[in-house]
């Protein structure tokens, strides 16, 4: 079933959920808790896409959210090999250990 | 009545992503952002996009998830890394940050509430099969990108993986 809600009121849902990540990428220092509010990010990203495809009826924002989904799959599983290279050279989870270019 | 289905979940998600970005334990923060998942996939659901919400629940709260705690739990973070997150995380920090968002979501607010047309969605439900239709014929080549990428960091995440594997065998 679904119902009808005003789209600007999904929009600010999103627009919420989207600056928390954004409050938690500012704030955190440890790398883990970096990648989870990405997540965050682009899951609200998706809820905007979601919001505009059903204002229209169409599939086309479930079908962009599905290719953030895709982007989103592709990100961690990159970020989290490096999480455990960061871990096992500096022995800490600091992003800013490892701000130093050092071949 | 109808809209408190729609807000019920999108409150719940909004106060456990809360939950997410100030929990000192990761595996904490990873309940939360689980109930934080599932909550939105709620939200897809009553908007009328009952796939997206599968896809949300199997992928993001099933998949992606799994592999943060896998992480996680490798990492072996215990008691001294809640210590140290408590060192990192001082209150006085989170002022800065927070009033540039605060700043940011007023604006937002302001812009969002000030479109000029009142515009509702439409109700309806948009099955697997019309997403399929479309996923397949128009955005084809979007689909094959996908792939390409997901290729890419199938590729990269063996390159770092396995260095860090082969590292530790090592002393």
């Amino acid at each position: 079933m679904a119902i009808e809600v005003p789209v600007e009121q999904v929009l600010m849902v999103a627009a919420g959920l989207f600056l928390l990540g954004l409050l938690g990428v500012l704030v955190r220092r440890n790398i883990i808790f970096l990648l989870m509010s990405l997540e965050v990010m682009m899951n609200a990203a998706g809820l905007a896409f979601i919001a505009a495809g059903a204002k229209w009826g169409a599939p086309d924002g479930q079908i962009m959210f599905m290719l953030i989904l895709a982007l989103a799959a592709a990100e961690v599983a990159v970020a989290l090999g490096l999480v455990l290279q960061i871990s096992r050279r500096f022995d800490t989870l600091d992003v800013d250990a490892a701000s130093e270019l050092n071949g | 009545m109808d809209l408190a289905l729609f807000w019920i979940p999108a409150v719940v998600a909004l106060v456990s992503t809360g939950f997410v970005i100030t929990r000192k334990n990761a595996s904490h923060a990873l309940i939360y952002l689980v109930v934080s998942l599932l909550s939105v996939a709620v939200i897809f659901f009553v908007l009328g996009a009952p796939f997206a919400a599968a896809l949300e629940v199997v992928i993001y709260a099933g998949a992606i998830v799994v592999l943060f705690l896998f992480v996680v739990m490798m990492l072996n973070l215990g008691k001294t890394s809640v210590m140290r997150e408590s060192r990192w995380m001082r209150p006085g920090m989170w002022i800065g940050p927070a009033v540039l968002v605060s700043i940011l979501l007023i604006t937002m607010v302001y812009v969002i509430s000030g479109m000029p047309d009142a515009s509702v969605t439409r109700g309806e439900v948009v099955g697997p099969k019309t997403v399929g239709i479309q996923l397949f014929q128009p955005y084809l080549l979007a689909v094959e990108l996908a792939g390409f990428l997901l290729l890419a960091a199938l590729i990269g995440a063996y390159h770092l993986g396995r260095r860090y594997l082969e590292q530790r065998r090592e002393p």
